[in-house]
């Protein structure tokens, strides 16, 4: 029943940021909308723990600037490989073992290295991940440790 | 004062998002000349990343900082957070495809002097 109501709440805010308008018929159609999407979802039977983690948005938005960040440096470097005048590049693909349990953590970590620019997720296998890297030395062994542990933390809420 | 710096703010606001939409070309022209000087399939979706994330914010914060209104701010800042939702879903599912399908990554160091257009492994 939390699930829903935190489902209601989030799908209020996005649709009132969504509108702005004020008006009678606006505002019952968006009411209409709403109840919708809620009856479809449940009928989906998708809405869960892990589909709707509000108890960990503020470990997920910690972990959102840290990947901000990353993501930024990530990019200064395929930029150059992208600019240089000779092509330089050094391709590999390695698999890499995941510390997270739950689909939700693998999820996460799983996006987070597609998300940055030079590594790309190909396939996930129980607790492996086969990762394509632009440079062979940006995916040595231990490179993703750090990224692994924080997604965990951020979506698991459990140390290492 | 508080006041002139919101008044200076105000000034310099179109100014700044100008520079960002600027720079958010640039980023996505730079990721369109990787796409197309890349040798193969994975190497490329790397440079396609770079206009998914830095030129996709790039040009996010200039429109916000363009935006008439805090409403239009917080539609800018939804965009944001679906396109970083949703952009590597998309990438991982055109890889895993092409991975399925058995293509062959190229692997090792690769080098193209541009004079002589020779290329070594």
């Amino acid at each position: 029943m939390g699930y829903f109501l935190g489902l209601l709440c989030a799908l209020v805010v996005f649709w009132y940021t969504m509108s702005g308008m004020n008006e009678p018929l606006i505002l019952g159609l968006g009411a209409v909308s709403v109840i919708v999407t809620m009856i479809l979802s449940w009928r989906l039977k998708v809405v869960d723990a892990d589909s709707s983690p509000y108890g960990r948005i503020i470990a997920f938005l910690v972990y959102w600037v840290w990947l901000f960040i990353e993501i930024l440096k990530a990019n200064w470097r395929v930029i150059q490989a992208c600019v240089k005048a000779d092509l330089d590049i050094n391709p590999a693909l390695v698999k890499v073992k995941t510390v997270c349990r739950s689909d939700l953590a693998k999820t996460t970590f799983a996006n987070s290295i597609t998300l940055t620019p030079g590594t790309v997720t190909l396939a996930v296998e129980g607790d492996k991940l086969l990762v394509h890297a632009l440079y062979e030395e940006d995916a040595e062994p231990g490179a993703f440790d750090e990224m692994d542990a924080l997604s965990a933390r951020a979506a698991d809420g459990r140390h290492k | 004062m508080l006041t002139d710096a919101i008044e200076m703010f105000h000034l310099a606001r179109p100014w700044l998002g100008g520079i960002f939409c600027l720079i958010g070309a640039i980023l996505t022209v730079i990721g369109t000349v990787g796409v197309l000087r890349f040798p193969d399939f994975y190497t490329r979706l790397h440079a396609a990343s770079i206009t998914d994330t830095a030129g996709a914010t790039a040009l996010l914060v200039g429109m916000a900082f363009m935006a008439p209104g805090w409403v239009v701010v917080a539609k800018v800042a939804a965009i944001w957070v679906f396109l970083f939702l949703t952009g590597p879903t998309a990438s991982h599912a055109i890889a895993n495809a092409a991975h399925v399908a058995g293509l062959e990554p190229l692997i090792g160091r690769m080098w193209r002097d541009t004079e002589t257009e020779s290329e070594e492994e």
